[in-house]
């Protein structure tokens, strides 16, 4: 029994590392469920189980975290860093900017400048927590 | 007025100490430090070849731990929740493909610039981030 869920643990953190890699792209959950060696809706499922959040919110939020890394370290514009994190429309970016950080990427830049700390750390430790009052899509193949 | 000295043992949960062993050794290129099987218990611990800081490489389970302690631990572990490593080393990028030739695949980033250098990151077997940088 133990195995078994450790087993399964580290092929779900190996796919969540794969979001973590390739956030730009569209989310295509079938190919991330083939890292954990599963089928797309028990890979959700046990997604969820383990870490507490679809896989779709879970890269919704690295999403939003590197847009803020690009608004706070460059110039980029924010139409530039939303299609740049992998968002399709600047739409659906400024509204789940909002929901989630709770202002506008531009309003976000204006209050914020670099933040001197390694990468990584930044990359763990600024994403933003979850809200529950972000609503959220279901999972589907292709979604943004 | 005495002050420490020296960080000398930081100690790294793995849910196998084989599996780790050559993985620190055989994969990242460390040296085995200490190898010492006392009873049922063996103090295992790799290091920078020619000295520094020893990781020693602890699996839960009793005596210091009971057996639901031990499994809280190994899924904690799995799940990449618990600590990890930062190593320094002279060129990352060749570093990268040296892994790579030694069959690592479990990468969570490929060698990236920073204002602070340049560095990458990986998973042990057990699921422990490394960060790898090249400083400068």
């Amino acid at each position: 029994m133990g195995r078994a869920v450790e087993q399964l643990n580290r092929r779900l953190l190996r796919a969540r590392d794969a979001i973590d890699r390739g956030y730009a792209r569209p989310l295509d959950v079938g190919a991330i469920a083939a890292v954990a060696h599963l089928s797309p809706a028990h890979f959700s499922r046990c997604f969820r189980d383990v870490f507490g959040e679809t896989p779709h919110r879970y890269l919704q939020r690295r999403r939003i975290e590197r847009s803020m890394f690009l608004l706070r370290e460059t110039g980029r514009s924010v139409t530039g860093i939303c299609s740049e994190v992998g968002f399709a429309s600047l739409g659906t970016f400024s509204r789940t900017f909002r929901a989630i950080v709770g202002e506008s990427p531009s309003g976000y830049r204006r209050g914020h400048g670099p933040v001197v700390a390694p990468h990584c750390v930044q990359m763990a430790h600024t994403r933003p927590l979850r809200n529950s009052a972000v609503p959220e899509k279901p999972t589907s193949p292709r979604s943004h | 007025m005495a002050v420490i000295a020296k960080v000398n043992v930081a100690s790294l949960y793995v849910l196998d100490k084989e599996e780790a062993l050559d993985f620190y050794v055989g994969k990242l290129g460390l040296e085995k430090g200490n190898d010492v099987q006392q009873g049922s218990y063996r103090w295992l611990t790799v290091r920078v070849a020619g000295g520094g800081t020893e990781i020693s490489l602890e699996e839960p389970g009793p005596p210091l731990h009971d057996e639901a302690t031990a499994e809280q631990l190994r899924a904690l572990i799995t799940k990449g929740a618990l600590g990890g490593l930062v190593l320094v080393t002279d060129d990352v990028r060749a570093f990268y493909e040296t892994l790579k030739a030694r069959g690592v695949t479990d990468f969570t980033q490929e060698p990236t610039d920073h204002f602070y250098g340049t560095d990458m990151g990986v998973r042990d077997p057990s699921g422990n981030a490394i960060r790898i940088l090249q400083q400068g």
